[in-house]
């Protein structure tokens, strides 16, 4: 597991496409940090032995036969989009 | 130096299911923006995914068609990144535990001429895992607007291994993954539907080297032929920028068919740093040899297998076969008409020149023939018996096309019935010769033409409805007696 020091504000930020400021950056930095220490004391765990798993229970196969259900009408789709147009979302332009 | 190509490619299928991948909402192509979602789809707070039977019962069968390893168990992986094509800020995949591992897809590269058969190869797979497709992005005047029609339908990822050389070979493996993926019932492959993307991943070396050059990512390959001519024109990109001095940067590129052009996606530049890590909402799936078993009970015979079957069992050649395998429904209805006429060869020259030319012509799919197996059976057989000429059989033929009435209802309606009549051929052809002396001496003279003249005489009597070689071999052997 990584260490609480390796972690890069920067980085988080850049992936999550989001900009702080000095002031941001410096607050988030300490609660992150703080964070990830508390979790970093899973680290002293004794896990030797114990398989990797995403899961507390074993149940496997978990799922739907393939018949389509109705879903949402457009008007429902879109009723939570800040805007849109031609019933689509729309989102800042994204250059490919 | 002479430079060697080093070709890996990640294809795309989306998986033929009628609802999507992680939700029962509709999956589906061409229908109107928005109109295919649901609360799942749409990333809605407090929903849960749940997986697609159908979808891993068709992913099981594309490993299974193509010799890969079904892993025992395989779990889910949430790979993140930010882009409004996905609303979750996730896609869910799998990373380290995909379903199929290796595999291989046989390949046919192209023969010397397209009547002959190429080269056979079998190119690797690393492995098949399963995710779902995102959404559709439409770039508009100073804002993009995005369609989630697409986002959660089943998609395979396909990984070829690094052993693909050349453009074609590229081609050749699209087009026979293709063609399994179909007679699989996987996936229709359509690429204008987008439900077959492939991504190349591209480097040169000096032949003779081991280590690999700089790989560069070609996107953007929307059609087959795309792809080879990307191909063709990254490895002739590269070859000049290395022969010139210069270094392959590591970069994706994005390849315009239309200017038969590429240029840098700079914008992706970007780390790719997706933080996989285990999606805690879905459970593992468990693979265990029953259920393998029952997929293993729907696979049908594999393309190439079928074309060796064909041409070993009905001794057809290599023409006939390479355009009737492709099209499983064509091979189907091959082997009907071969089975209910007895002559392969025969039924096979039916299917693949007229029935073939009049579907094109006519703009119509194999399932809108009124001619079925019965009908091609039906004038073979007809042929074969001296019933009918082998003209006027076109002409019936035709008909057929035109009316779905069988054969032997389309000769007796237009009256095409061969003069079949062996003594009456003989008399015809015995009064011309006597009603023309002039001729006899020409052609016992060594004048071939002369036999001409009696012909027209004989063909006259037979109302057109003689066979124009029996004739031949009739007045022939008479001259000679």
């Amino acid at each position: 597991m990584p260490k609480p020091e390796d972690f890069n504000l920067d980085h988080v930020a850049n992936l999550a496409r989001i900009n702080l400021t000095e002031e941001e950056k410096a607050r988030f930095a300490s609660q992150l940090g703080d964070v990830l220490t508390y979790i970093a004391q899973l680290n002293e765990v004794n896990v030797e032995g114990v398989e990797p798993t995403a899961h507390a229970f074993p149940v496997v196969n978990v799922w739907a036969e393939d018949v389509p259900e109705a879903g949402l009408s457009v008007e429902d789709a879109l009723r939570n989009a800040p805007e849109k147009r031609d019933n689509m979302f729309v989102v800042p332009k994204v250059v490919e | 130096m002479t430079y060697e190509a080093v070709i890996g490619l990640e294809v795309h299928v989306q998986l033929k299911t009628r609802s999507k991948m992680f939700t029962r909402a509709a999956a589906g192509y061409g229908h109107p923006e928005n109109t295919l979602t649901d609360p799942v789809v749409l990333a809605l707070p407090g929903t849960l995914p749940v997986m697609n039977k159908d979808a891993l019962d068709k992913i099981i069968k594309a490993g299974l068609l193509l010799g890969c390893e079904i892993a025992p168990v395989c779990k889910w992986d949430r790979k993140n990144y930010f882009y409004p094509d996905s609303p979750k800020n996730y896609q869910i995949s799998q990373y380290d535990q995909p379903i199929c591992k290796g595999g291989s897809v046989e390949i046919e590269l192209p023969g010397p001429a397209r009547n002959i058969m190429g080269e056979h190869k079998s190119v690797a797979l690393t492995r098949i895992h399963l995710e779902e497709d995102v959404g559709k992005l439409n770039h508009g005047d100073g804002a993009s607007l995005v369609d989630f029609n697409r986002a959660g339908t089943p998609l395979m990822e396909i990984v070829s291994e690094p052993v693909i050389r050349s453009a074609d070979e590229a081609f050749a493996y699209l087009t026979a993954l293709k063609t399994v993926m179909i007679y699989g019932g996987i996936s229709d492959c359509d690429m204008e539907k987008g439900q077959l993307r492939c991504d190349a991943n591209i480097s040169i070396r000096p032949v003779g080297q081991a280590a690999l050059g700089t790989k560069v990512e070609l996107k953007n390959l929307n059609s087959f032929s795309f792809v080879r001519d990307g191909i063709a024109h990254e490895i002739r990109r590269q070859t000049a920028v290395l022969e010139s001095g210069g270094k392959i940067v590591q970069e994706t590129r994005d390849y315009d068919g239309q200017t038969g052009t590429s240029q840098s996606l700079r914008s992706k530049e970007m780390a790719h740093d997706y933080r996989y890590f285990p999606d805690p909402d879905l459970m593992p799936v468990e693979v265990d040899q029953r259920w393998k078993d029952s997929i293993r009970a729907t696979c049908p015979e594999l393309p190439f297998d079928r074309q060796r079957r064909l041409q070993a069992e009905y001794g057809i050649p290599y023409t006939i076969t390479s355009v009737l395998v492709p099209d499983r429904d064509l091979g189907d209805y091959f082997e009907e008409a071969a089975r209910l006429s007895g002559k392969a060869q025969a039924a096979g020259n039916w299917i693949t020149n007229d029935l073939l030319r009049e579907l094109g012509a006519a703009k119509k799919s194999l399932s809108e023939s009124k001619v079925k197996p019965v009908h091609v059976a039906g004038l073979v057989k007809l042929v074969e018996e001296g019933t009918i000429l082998s003209n006027a059989a076109k002409e019936v033929f035709v008909d057929m096309f035109n009316t779905g009435d069988l054969p032997e209802a389309v000769v007796a309606r237009r009256g095409l019935k061969a003069e079949t009549n062996l003594e009456d051929l003989e008399r015809w052809c015995a009064e011309a010769i006597a009603a023309n002396p002039k001729s006899v001496a020409d052609y016992k003279g060594g004048k071939e033409s002369a036999l001409n003249a009696f012909k027209g005489p004989v063909m006259r009597q037979a109302k057109g409805k003689a066979d124009p070689k029996r004739v031949d071999e009739t007045l022939r052997r008479l001259l000679a007696g």
